[in-house]
């Protein structure tokens, strides 16, 4: 007898999410079945991996990262074109310098940093605030403003600043970054009150807050299957927004991609190990449905892409 | 939860007047409405209309089709006018519903315009005589009313079975009755039949001010059981909250603080 294979049929749609402009754009989303189940369904766009640029030098960085970035990351401008260089589908600028614990950079120079990048690269450009809900709304708002007609992506709007950000994407035409807290149904509310003020959900990508492997990466990735099955199952209209995981930011930080070989010696060396932490926390949240990543080193970026050239 | 609007009746003075006068207003504003409330499909009951049916029915269907891009569920007993209103209807956003067929011979021939038409249809679960006296009896008729429906070349998904809803101030065992037929209708085929209710049949003789504390209160009991589609008043917000916090807690759709206003 010949081997059925059962297949899930669904209802709903990943919204197709287009980024910046020309040869170069991208568009996230348009899956019609859960993750790489082509035999289900149609995955007409393939997830992208942005490299993260900041506005202020890596000097917090771990070494590993340094040193694969080298003299790139003297000026934002030319750490972009680095990544564009080195294979990144897309550039996501953190202007974490604007945080008023760090360099407290005005709206005006943040906006200023975000132009020149976006005019130094023909990828389509993330710009994210530097996570002070308070800062973020002027800063987003000057480099929205700065950066019109690009077709960006701004973020990340939370439930504290929403209105504001999403006024600002809205005003200068750029796709919008909704990040709610590792909850489900807070990722659909926050979508619901965007749209409850006018705001188109086909624009809005969703992060549902990301983390390293080892450090909670399984709540990330079981929230995101959820959302995956309310949007594709359930065709909730809510939550068919294509997901963006930022990851790179969280990587970095942790104990295995810093501590060296001669205090962690049962851990092998530390280039190889801080790679496969970065590209091994991709590969899971590709699993779990990300249309699009924010990593840090371009060689652990390289090995997402060729995951996702295996899977596709 | 698939929702037929039920404002568009013949029951309704408004409604009257205006099939009577050709006067397309009435409806196309009750059409709009309802759609815009949330309902699946729009249903337009024009009652036996012995003297002009086939004219009436394809004019409701033309009017309300200019404002609402929704399919319709047609109510008519009149075979004629059936006909003309499946002729009528614009298939490009759905397959129209025929309500109804039933067990009775003088139904059968709406069953034939199902299949002629490729159109879905609701069967209510009454054979000849009297009513039927329970759960049981309802699935006895159901299976026949469903090989008739294959005779006549009509896919099992496009039947909704219809449990009779009785009122329950005269029969009030008949409204369990009712709930354990849903139940059990879903039984009689794989994948499960569909099911439907005429759901303010419940509160008919009930005081005005009981009869929508009865009506949403069922709706949730039988959704709870499976029911898969309901003829109610979508301007009821009290109705389709109801209907949204059911299928919320049931787990069909996600839940989030603004859910009802989704």
């Amino acid at each position: 007898m010949a081997l059925v294979i059962l297949k899930e049929s669904y209802s709903g749609r990943i919204y197709n999410v287009q980024l910046g402009s020309g040869a170069k754009a991208l568009t996230l989303g348009g899956a019609t079945a859960l993750p790489f189940l082509g035999f289900e369904g149609t995955f007409p766009n393939r997830p992208v991996v942005a490299l993260e640029v900041t506005d202020i030098a890596p000097e917090d960085w771990p070494e590993t990262l340094k040193k694969a970035l080298g003299k790139a990351s003297a000026s934002p401008v030319s750490w972009a074109k680095f990544c564009q260089e080195n294979g990144a589908d897309a550039v996501a600028l953190r202007l974490m310098g604007t945080h008023p614990d760090r360099d407290n950079k005005t709206p005006d120079e943040a906006a200023r940093i975000a132009a020149e990048v976006a005019a130094a690269i023909d990828i389509p450009l993330i710009i994210l605030g530097s996570g002070h809900a308070e800062k973020d709304t002027q800063v987003l708002q000057a480099a929205a403003a700065a950066t019109r007609g690009k077709n960006c992506a701004i973020g990340k709007a939370v439930e504290e600043n929403y209105k504001t950000i999403a006024a600002a994407a809205m005003a200068n035409d750029h796709k919008l970054i909704a990040m709610s807290q590792l909850d489900v149904n807070l990722a659909k509310q926050l979508n619901i009150l965007l749209s409850q003020m006018g705001f188109d959900k086909e624009r809005i990508i969703m992060d549902p807050m990301s983390s390293a492997l080892g450090y909670g990466l399984e709540y990330t990735y079981s929230v995101m299957e959820r959302i995956r099955l309310a949007a594709l199952l359930q065709n909730d209209p809510m939550m068919q927004t294509p997901i963006l995981c930022d990851i790179g930011a969280n990587v970095w930080k942790v104990k295995e991609t810093m501590a060296s070989e001669a205090d962690m010696r049962e851990w092998g060396g530390l280039e190889d190990r801080a790679l496969a932490w970065e590209a091994v926390t991709a590969s899971a949240m590709l699993t779990a449905g990300a249309d699009m990543l924010i990593m840090r080193h371009p060689a652990a970026a390289a090995k997402a892409k060729e995951f996702i050239a295996e899977l596709m | 939860m698939i929702i037929i609007g039920e404002k568009i009746s013949v029951i309704a003075k408004k409604v009257r007047e205006a099939l009577s006068r050709f006067d397309p207003k009435p409806l196309q504003e009750l059409a709009k409405a309802q759609a815009k409330a949330g309902a699946h499909y729009i249903d337009v009951s024009i009652g036996p209309a012995e003297e002009n049916g086939p004219k009436l029915m394809d004019w409701a269907v033309k009017v309300v089709h200019e404002v609402v891009e929704k399919p319709l569920c047609l109510d008519t007993t009149n075979i004629k006018a059936m006909e003309a209103g499946l002729k009528a209807h614009n298939n490009a956003w759905g397959a129209p519903i025929i309500n109804s067929t039933s067990n009775e011979p003088e139904r059968f021939p709406m069953m034939e315009l199902a299949g002629k038409y490729n159109a879905k249809v609701i069967a209510l679960t009454l054979g000849k005589g009297s009513i039927p006296a329970d759960a049981e009896d309802r699935c006895v008729i159901a299976s026949e009313i469903m090989a008739r429906g294959m005779e006549f070349g009509i896919p099992l998904e496009n039947i909704f079975l219809d449990p009779l809803i009785l009122q329950i101030a005269t029969m009030q065992d008949q409204g369990r009755q009712a709930i354990r037929a849903v139940k059990m209708f879903q039984e009689l085929n794989d994948p499960p039949m569909q099911t439907v209710v005429g759901l303010s049949n419940i509160s008919n003789g009930a005081p005005k001010h009981v009869r929508p504390i009865i009506n949403r209160n069922y709706l949730a009991m039988l959704m709870y059981e499976g029911l898969t589609s309901a003829i109610i008043d979508p301007l009821d917000k009290d109705m389709m909250d109801t209907a949204k916090t059911v299928e919320m807690i049931m787990g069909k759709t996600m839940y989030a603080h603004s859910y009802l206003d989704m």
